[in-house]
């Protein structure tokens, strides 16, 4: 089919020209099935004709202050030295955290980050990086990627504000994560030893619980019952408390982390990393020799595929926690950035026009409704899965080998 | 030239390579995750006492499952971030 369509870039005119022949072949035939395919080839053709649009090629020295999305989103879901909460206009509402370095130069340096005026000013020798700062680096000739300079990270500057970068900074910061973290912890522990001294002064022991025992008793049996007792067996007493501070202190945290204004604590790979290392050490410690047996020396496998077996069993022992980490910090960083690209969005679309903008809003805040829904029984979960997992492989730790009965038999059957 | 090398050529970054990873992520997921539904849907329709055992160990391997898949979101993120 050789027509000069070609003069015209537009490769649906071909399509839609192709279509149309069709149709028009079949329809003096009457053959229906084949005419109604075709007519809805020329149709579905012709929407696309008439929906494509010229494109110009982005010119890439574009005024500075052009919205970069792709900055905002991270600046939310990563860690700050301050509580942003709204933008009003041109002013941002934050709460200002403290600020405390080591440098073996300069000493101990403690102050609050509003010292900073959010990257405009230096302090005491010290800068904290932003948009303006970053280009000024890049246009000095400083390398930022090798250097892993990034916005928001705290240098130190030399008296005319040129890069030090001989001085080496100990950031031990109060960030938001940390200032979160602790919140949380004071609410667990006041919660759970209000509740623990309510049990020992005998309310809720042989009556019924009242007040927040109510809330807190059913989430502790459920733990016992579903994850305690079927995958540890007798030894379930010994677990609870690390598998129940585990799992509060997830869930909270989680939880905490929905609300605006707050910090992402558990999308955090700093955090999920303590976490799921702590359940290696608590694994590790409660394995016994029959574990290693079947790393170092699988039954019922010949000798040839041991070589190749064993080296994958030893790297099992440490996929298992790795899985732990990646799964809740890559569950509760995508709900995050979920819900803050939806937010974006409507500030994207009403970049292009103010009607947009006003036209999509609905439909993003209704979608984000339903995602702060299913985030919330995310947050529930994921702290159940980090739980119920460890439990699990804590209980493959301490197998004892009355399974080696079954071994054998299965033994057999293989050999003939 | 194909198609694939027009596109790289146009962009200069691979962005949009790793936006399709995380596509073909969410379609694992979805395959996984439903074929995971459907038998424990299956097995509840045949012995309906079973319900909470089988609802608690659906939620376990629905949650395994998703696990995977966010792997390679991780992989798209870090190609788009780095």
């Amino acid at each position: 089919m050789h027509i000069n369509i070609y003069k015209k870039e537009n490769h649906s005119y071909f399509i839609f020209s192709y279509y149309a022949l069709i149709f028009a072949a079949n329809l003096g035939e009457s053959m229906l099935h084949k005419c109604l395919k075709s007519l809805l080839g020329a149709v579905f053709s012709l929407f696309l004709l008439s929906i494509t649009t010229c494109v110009f090629a982005q010119n890439s020295a574009q005024n500075k202050d052009k919205l970069k999305p792709g900055d905002i989103l991270m600046e939310h879901v990563l860690d700050a030295h301050e509580f942003h909460i709204i933008n009003i206009g041109s002013t941002s509402v934050t709460i200002p955290l403290p600020v405390i370095l080591y440098s073996p130069q300069k000493g101990f340096s403690i102050f609050m980050s509003s010292k900073f005026n959010h990257g405009g000013t230096t302090y005491n020798g010290y800068r904290m990086i932003n948009d303006e700062y970053l280009d000024k680096l890049i246009e000095a000739g400083v390398d930022v990627k090798k250097n892993n300079l990034s916005n928001g990270k705290i240098i130190s500057v030399t008296v005319d504000d040129k890069w030090d970068s001989n001085t080496k900074i100990y950031d031990f910061s109060m960030t938001r994560n940390v200032v979160q973290m602790i919140i949380v912890l004071a609410l667990l522990v006041w919660i759970m030893l209000g509740i623990a001294r309510k049990y020992k002064n005998g309310i809720g022991v042989k009556t019924a619980p009242t007040g927040f025992q109510n809330v807190i008793e059913p989430v502790i049996t459920f733990i016992r019952d579903e994850v305690g007792k079927p995958m540890l067996g007798e030894k379930w007493e010994k677990y609870m408390p690390y598998l129940l501070t585990v799992f509060f202190f997830i869930l909270i945290n989680n939880l905490v982390g929905l609300i605006p204004g707050t910090a992402n604590v558990t999308g955090n790979i700093a955090f999920t990393a303590v976490l799921g290392v702590i359940a290696f050490v608590v694994i590790i410690f409660s394995t016994n020799k029959h574990y290693w047996g079947h790393i170092f020396n699988p039954p019922g496998v010949p000798g040839w595929v041991k070589i190749i077996l064993v080296p994958v069993e030893i790297l099992g022992v440490f996929t298992k926690p790795f899985a732990l980490i990646i799964r809740l910090f890559a569950n509760m960083i995508a709900g995050h950035m979920m819900l803050a690209c939806l937010a974006l969005l409507i500030i994207i679309f009403g970049n292009i026009s103010l009607v947009a903008g006003y036209g999509f809003s609905p439909i993003a805040i209704a979608f984000s409704v339903f995602v702060y829904f299913i985030e919330i029984l995310v947050a529930f979960l994921q702290a159940f899965i980090f739980t119920m997992l460890t439990a699990v492989f804590i209980s493959q730790a301490f197998e004892t080998p009355h399974h080696d009965g079954e071994h054998n038999t299965h033994d057999d059957a293989i050999i003939m | 030239m194909s198609m694939m090398t027009i596109l790289l050529d146009a962009t200069g970054n691979s962005y949009g390579f790793a936006a399709i990873g995380a596509g073909l992520a969410a379609i694992g997921a979805g395959i996984g995750i439903g074929q995971v539904g459907k038998g424990a849907v299956e097995s509840i329709a045949r012995q309906p006492e079973a319900l909470n055992d089988i609802r608690s160990n659906m939620i376990l391997a629905a949650a395994l499952v998703e696990g995977v898949a966010l792997f390679a979101v991780i992989a798209a993120l870090i190609v788009i971030f780095k």
